[in-house]
């Protein structure tokens, strides 16, 4: 008997964030029954594709015992540099009025290749310098936004937005597979394979194993022979690369770009990884909690704005739920016998 | 009012985890103004109880009563405000401010007008003074913790248990890291206490300060109290046998084979940290189990976690197998087929948060990797089942944390996850430490069995009948410094203990 009741306490547990998605989005179609229709599932999903993707990002450095401040900059970094390249050779501002036209995928791998540099610059400060993560990523995240504003007020530029993107890029962001109401959009395709990438390295590899016991106690993974360093500097490097594929989705889905874009969204992300189960204190989450974190944050500002509410309730809201479910998530490790 | 016989009365306590039973009716009958003696092997249940009584765990059966009351303890400040204070094994000061900051923390001496309240220093200075006067502690209340000898930490949580008015003092293995004359300080500030009505709870090991310091004997075993004894009525070999249940001569696997090859050598190796280990000679041979005995600071771990490369060292060669070696990360030392297993299986050794079979394979992960850097998911998963079995882990399955497990069938996990290397040469680290009797057994057969296919090992131990139960030679370390290596016949307590205090006070 005390057994089942246990039992079903720590089911409950375990799929508490699943409940909350539900609960909310339950609440808000009794609200609003238009809510439960086919576009909001595909407008909910094209909103949250590239906050997933930063969340991975956000996710694989928590899961390290670490954390990510620079993320959003990063985003805003590659961003800029990927509209820069990608512009329309009539448009009157161009960024670099002379540009020959470029196959997409060399600005994406530059933009990407940002993100990259900053996450090894990460990963080195925090692995060879020392530096708590939090500390590091703050300064590289005021740097980044420095070093991108210097880019982004170039002449001719002079800090206007980027626009006049190309069709064949921005297609990427705002186009779908197939058409009418049961189309695929690109960037959800995308996401979808970038969270199955993440999930085999997750589960199935050796810098998978190897993060979730780095984060899991650090000296025991130093006496098992893991180069902590190295995989450290290969993590940080791989969530750089992640913000950075994110920022370029972002110019494409939104056809511009601003130094400003992406600001914030680190703390989007970190909040959708604690929502979803990953332990700050690091060796603990998985892709799925991830999806269903960013989920549950985009379900509350998709679905609250559809339902009428005021937006400066809506933070209120927000900000009750990552509490509300840290709190209840930390009760899986809290043990008193 | 009629005096009571006990002050405490911890009666008929039981206590029982997932899968054990911690403590099973055990009772422990303190009087007034003596100082009793709490025995029992590693996982015996002492620090259970000690934990029941704090209010760190909740008895599920049984009373703990004080001065003839019936006490309903939550939680350390609880016990505190009835007057039971512990001195714990480990200190945890605040390193960084004074002494007499340490003593007072959470009730500072304030002073002031009406809301405006602040630290009177003054009075602070003066009541620790008072305090260290009565007591005949010789320090200044205004030195830096951190500047402090372990013993002199010490005399300060003897300062603020008395501070705290404490009826009773727990003092948890209080002489682990003294020296000699450290420790006749320590007998006789626990002999004032005495004088003054306070009862201490005094656990330790040691059968000489055992008898020389108690008044009364409780000894437990496997969780179950076995009996209280008048200190005068006892003998080290009387306790001993109480304690372990049966002769010593079962308490270790019986052994045939004879070492072959030397297949390690060290020579001269000096570490890198100058208070450390200088100039070691041995040689380890096949199927040998060497031990390493010493006290507490001999510097045995820091010998060894530099052969595994966890540590520098400055001059020295490792040869193994003819061929010198350098050894300078974890990694290098596994290539070289040599595992560690630490002392400190928490924060060392184990991925709480992680399945068994994650913490199995954890350290032969280039061996499970495919071409296609992919994990063999199955072979991890069938080592992980064998291991479970081979070494009789108790568990449901290899998905279970480990944190979830009990200390030995975490060591068995820990053990798992090295012999999964190949290694030819085992650095055991302490390797029974907080695990009970039987489990013990059961590694002491693992180590054994081992060193009979051939891999050598070498174990640091500190208790003296496991080294001298399981070694083949025992090198003994004192303060860094190599002080003899004894064979298996000629080994002694007495030479051990000699050996291991020859550049000590």
């Amino acid at each position: 008997m005390n057994f089942s009741v246990k039992k079903i306490n720590e089911f409950f547990l375990q799929y508490a964030i699943y409940g909350v998605l539900l609960v909310l989005i339950a609440i808000i179609a009794i609200d609003n029954s238009n809510f439960l229709s086919i576009n909001t599932l595909r407008d909910i999903l094209m909103q949250s594709s590239t906050r997933v993707i930063i969340a991975l990002g956000a996710g694989i450095i928590l899961i390290t015992a670490g954390v990510d401040l620079s993320a959003g900059r990063v985003v805003g970094l590659a961003a800029v540099l990927s509209a820069s390249m990608l512009q329309v050779a009539d448009y009157s501002h161009r960024f670099f009025p002379n540009l020959p036209h470029m196959p997409i995928f060399l600005p994406v791998l530059v933009a990407v290749m940002g993100g990259l540099i900053v996450g090894l610059l990460n990963g080195w400060i925090v692995a060879k310098l020392s530096v708590p993560p939090f500390i590091a990523t703050l300064g590289t995240y005021v740097m980044v936004y420095g070093i991108n504003s210097i880019y982004f007020d170039m002449k001719p530029n002079e800090s206007q937005p980027i626009g006049g993107l190309r069709s064949d890029f921005t297609e990427i962001g705002s186009g779908s597979l197939g058409s009418g109401p049961y189309s695929i959009p690109y960037i959800v395709i995308i996401a979808l394979i970038v969270a199955f990438i993440a999930w085999v390295v997750f589960n199935k590899t050796k810098l998978g194993k190897n993060m979730y016991a780095i984060g899991g106690n650090v000296n025991a993974a130093k006496v098992a022979g893991i180069n902590v360093g190295l995989n450290l500097i290969m993590i940080y490097a791989i969530a750089g690369a992640l913000y950075g594929f994110a920022g370029v989705l972002e110019a494409a889905r939104t056809g511009g770009a601003t130094n400003n874009y992406g600001n914030m969204y680190e703390l989007d992300a970190i909040a959708a990884c604690v929502v979803g189960g990953v332990s700050t204190t690091g060796g603990i989450g998985t892709v799925p909690g991830i999806l269903v974190g960013v989920l549950i944050f985009t379900v509350i500002n998709y679905g609250l704005t559809f339902v009428g509410m005021n937006p400066y309730w809506q933070l209120i809201i927000k900000g009750l739920i990552i509490v509300a479910a840290v709190a209840v998530d930390i009760r899986k490790y809290l043990s008193k016998n | 009012m009629k005096e009571n016989e006990f002050l405490l009365e911890m009666d008929h306590i039981s206590k029982e985890f997932p899968g054990v039973k911690a403590l099973d009716d055990v009772s422990l009958k303190v009087r007034p103004g003596t100082v009793h003696a709490l025995m029992g092997e590693n996982g015996a249940g002492k620090s259970t109880l000690m934990k029941c009584l704090f209010g760190i765990y909740k008895q599920d059966l049984g009373e703990i009563i004080l001065n003839g009351q019936k006490l309903e303890i939550h939680n350390s400040k609880d016990a505190l405000n009835y007057g039971i204070s512990m001195i714990h094994q480990e200190l945890h000061p605040v390193p960084h401010r004074d002494v007499m900051e340490n003593i007072w923390l959470g009730r500072f001496p304030m002073k002031g007008f009406g809301p405006f309240q602040f630290v009177d220093h003054d009075k602070m200075y003066a009541d620790t003074a008072a305090l260290f006067a009565q007591l005949e502690i010789d320090l200044d209340p205004r030195a830096l913790v951190k500047t402090l000898s372990v013993s002199k930490i010490q005399s300060i949580e003897i300062a603020k248990a008395v501070s705290f008015n404490a009826k009773i003092i727990v003092m948890d293995e209080p002489t682990s890291s003294l020296t000699g004359t450290e420790v006749e300080q320590l007998f006789k500030i626990i002999r004032d206490l005495r004088k003054r009505g306070v009862s201490i709870i005094y656990i330790s090991h040691k059968m000489e300060e055992i008898l020389q310091i108690s008044d009364e004997v409780t000894i437990m075993r496997d969780g179950r109290y076995i009996g209280t004894w008048n200190s005068a009525e006892l003998t080290t070999d009387l306790i001993i046998s109480k304690m372990v249940g049966r002769d010593l001569t079962q308490r270790f696997p019986d052994r045939h084979h004879v070492p072959g090859d030397v297949v390690l050598r060290v020579e001269n190796i000096t570490s890198i940290n100058p208070r450390s280990f200088k100039d070691v000679t041995f040689d380890l041979r096949q199927g040998e189990v060497l031990g390493i005995g010493g006290l507490v600071g001999a510097q045995r771990t820091e010998l060894i976690e530099a052969i595994f490369g966890l540590r520098g060292i400055t001059t020295g060669k490792i040869i193994i197998n003819d061929k010198e070696v350098k050894i300078k990360s974890p990694a290098d030392a596994k290539k070289h087929k040599i595992a560690l297993i630490t002392e400190e299986r928490r924060v060392t050794g184990i991925f709480p948060v992680l399945p068994i079979l994650e913490n199995t394979a954890i350290a032969n992960l280039d061996d499970y990797q495919t071409p296609y850097l992919l994990l063999d998911e199955q072979r991890m998963s069938v080592d992980a089942e064998k291991s479970i079995e081979k070494l009789r882990v108790k568990t449901p399955s290899s998905k279970e944390l480990i944190k979830n497990l009990s200390g030995g069938n975490q060591q068995k996990v820990l053990l798992a996850r090295w012999l999964l290397t190949q290694p030819e040469i085992l650095l055991l680290d302490e390797p029974t430490r907080g695990i009970d009797v039987g489990a013990k057994f059961e590694i002491y057969t693992i180590i054994l069995e081992l060193a009979k296919q051939g891999k050598s090992i070498i174990m640091i131990s500190s208790e003296m009948p496991e080294i001298l139960g399981m070694s083949d030679r025992i090198m003994v370390m004192c303060e860094g410094r190599l002080t003899g290596i004894l064979d298996r016949e000629k080994a002694t307590e007495q030479e051990i203990m000699r050996y291991a205090t020859l550049y000590r006070d």
